[in-house]
């Protein structure tokens, strides 16, 4: 563990040599990364031996709040967006774990429901970053078309139709692309952890599977779900295109 | 509380057809504001504006930028609502439409003539395609036709035309709902001398054959002057002067005057 340090020394040596500035910033990376890791080991530690299920779901409304704010601070963002992003990653969470539990795909225990949780809660905050910035920057950039399908009689849906479907597209393609080469460029960081720990090659490859299948189903679904709860905040009952409702950071 | 609304229809129709505009000839009202107010931002962009649009002839709307005609056009597609004061279209306040069967019957042209992406036939289809219908494509032709371009550019891409072109296929694509209110917002003004007389043109045939009521914004004065039955000159948000478009060859109110003098630029 100490000798890990020396991958630590590396950059900043190299940032010292070369003046890049960036040694400070390494080191309260180092640091925090450090404290939050252990702090969060010890967490786990005490909620997978206290075996009861009040620590699991403490733990997956920490993970919710803290990805809501992080989701909320980042890049633009639509008025009242905080309860549509806690919406989602309670969906999120509610499907991926009903079907994982409920097809005794995992056991219900702490040491799977907590880590699977983290994973596609991250992933789904992810994914509403990207997508909340795609859709309000392509709201605003074809507000014209927006008023134009209003104007000729159409409903909001139909008028950011086409601005849901590309931001939707936009947020979801990082997903499926990364997918696609999965094995041949990178090897999954949860696959290689496993290996390394000594697990079953095959096994560890079917379990990053199942963590990658999840992870498809988690995009796809937060950038339609956050997508459809967002669009009517963007319209009155008149049907009327409230672009002030587009809040930048 | 139905036959409320039914009196109320009734009494806005029959002050609509005594509206009187000033000289004293009686006109039915197509659109008529009563003491319309509309604010955003805490910018006062309409001030207590009252008059009427007469119905199946042509309105020009002069005045300087930022007077607020934009914005009279917005209320009347229910793209924006006013504050306070009351707008009636056809008789009818204009709350009680619903926003979709408002727009289908007071058709919105913009002078960037904005085009979904895709052909000519696309976009004309882009109205009823919207309703859950298809535009036959004789249909379009023959909208094509009534603008005066080619069958040709029915499968060119929207995007590949020119500004007087697209100025052309946004107005076929207005009329493909048939409106009975037409508003066109600065529609000429980005283009040459040739294709501002065809658009002219074509607009005072829609309005004979199809007997629409016309509202035109342009900053031509002599456009105004040639099509023009009845103007509205607009100012800093309020009406200054309304009535027979000649009342731009001899203007009452002094701020016309100084206006008609600069050539409807300032």
């Amino acid at each position: 563990m100490t000798l890990s340090l020396v991958f630590v020394l590396i950059p900043i040596l190299l940032s010292k040599t070369l003046n890049l500035g960036l040694e400070k910033d390494t080191v309260i990376a180092v640091v925090r990364s450090t404290i939050q890791l252990l702090a969060v080991g010890f967490i786990l530690h005490f909620v997978f031996n206290s075996k009861n299920y009040i620590y699991i779901i403490l733990m997956i409304i920490l993970m919710i709040v803290a990805a809501t704010h992080n989701a909320r601070k980042k890049g633009t963002s639509i008025q009242g967006i905080t309860w549509k992003l806690v919406v989602t990653f309670i969906f999120i969470e509610i499907l991926t774990q009903g079907i994982l539990l409920g097809l005794q795909i995992v056991p219900p225990t702490a040491q799977y429901i907590i880590p699977i949780s983290g994973m596609m809660i991250g992933n789904s905050m992810v994914l509403g970053i990207l997508f909340l910035n795609r859709f309000t920057a392509e709201l605003k950039n074809h507000q014209d078309q927006t008023e134009l399908i209003l104007s000729l009689g159409g409903t909001p849906k139909q008028a950011v139709h086409n601005q849901l479907v590309s931001a939707i597209k936009a947020s979801t393609i990082p997903t499926i692309e990364s997918q696609k080469t999965m094995g041949l460029v990178q090897l999954p960081g949860m696959m290689s952890g496993q290996i390394i720990a000594g697990a079953d090659p095959v096994q560890a490859v079917q379990f990053q599977l199942l963590v990658l299948f999840l992870l498809l189903t988690t995009a796809v679904v937060t950038a339609i779900l956050l997508g459809f709860l967002s669009y009517p905040t963007l319209f009155n009952e008149r049907m009327q295109f409230l672009k002030e409702r587009i809040q930048s950071e | 509380m139905f036959i409320c609304s039914q009196i109320t229809f009734i009494i806005n129709s029959i002050h609509d057809k005594l509206s009187i505009w000033k000289g004293g000839r009686t006109l039915e009202a197509a659109i008529r504001f009563e003491h319309v107010n509309y604010s955003i931002n805490h910018l006062h962009i309409l001030k207590n504006l009252s008059g009427i649009f007469p119905k199946g002839k042509i309105t020009t709307l002069v005045g300087p930028s930022g007077a607020g005609k934009s914005t009279v056009f917005r209320l009347c597609n229910g793209l924006r609502s006013a504050n306070t004061g009351k707008i009636f279209i056809h008789g009818k306040l204009i709350t009680d439409y619903h926003p979709v069967d408002l727009r289908r019957n007071v058709g919105l042209a913009l002078q960037s003539a904005p085009m979904i992406d895709g052909t000519v036939l696309e976009n004309l289809q882009l109205p009823l395609q919207l309703q859950g219908k298809k535009l036959p494509e004789s249909e379009a032709k023959h909208l094509l036709q009534l603008v005066g371009l080619d069958n040709s550019f029915l499968h060119h891409h929207a995007n590949d035309l020119s500004g007087g072109q697209r100025q052309k296929v946004s107005i076929a694509r207005t009329l493909v709902n048939r409106p009975k209110i037409l508003l066109l917002d600065e529609i000429t003004s980005a283009l040459d001398r040739v294709s501002q007389q065809d658009i002219e043109n074509l607009i005072l045939r829609i309005n004979e054959k199809f007997g629409t009521t016309i509202l035109w914004i342009t900053h031509n004065l002599q456009q105004a002057l040639d099509v023009g039955d009845y103007t509205w000159v607009m100012m800093n948000g309020e009406l200054v002067e309304s009535g027979k478009t000649s009342l731009l060859e001899s203007p009452t109110d002094d701020r016309v005057r100084e206006f008609v003098k600069g050539d409807g630029t300032n």
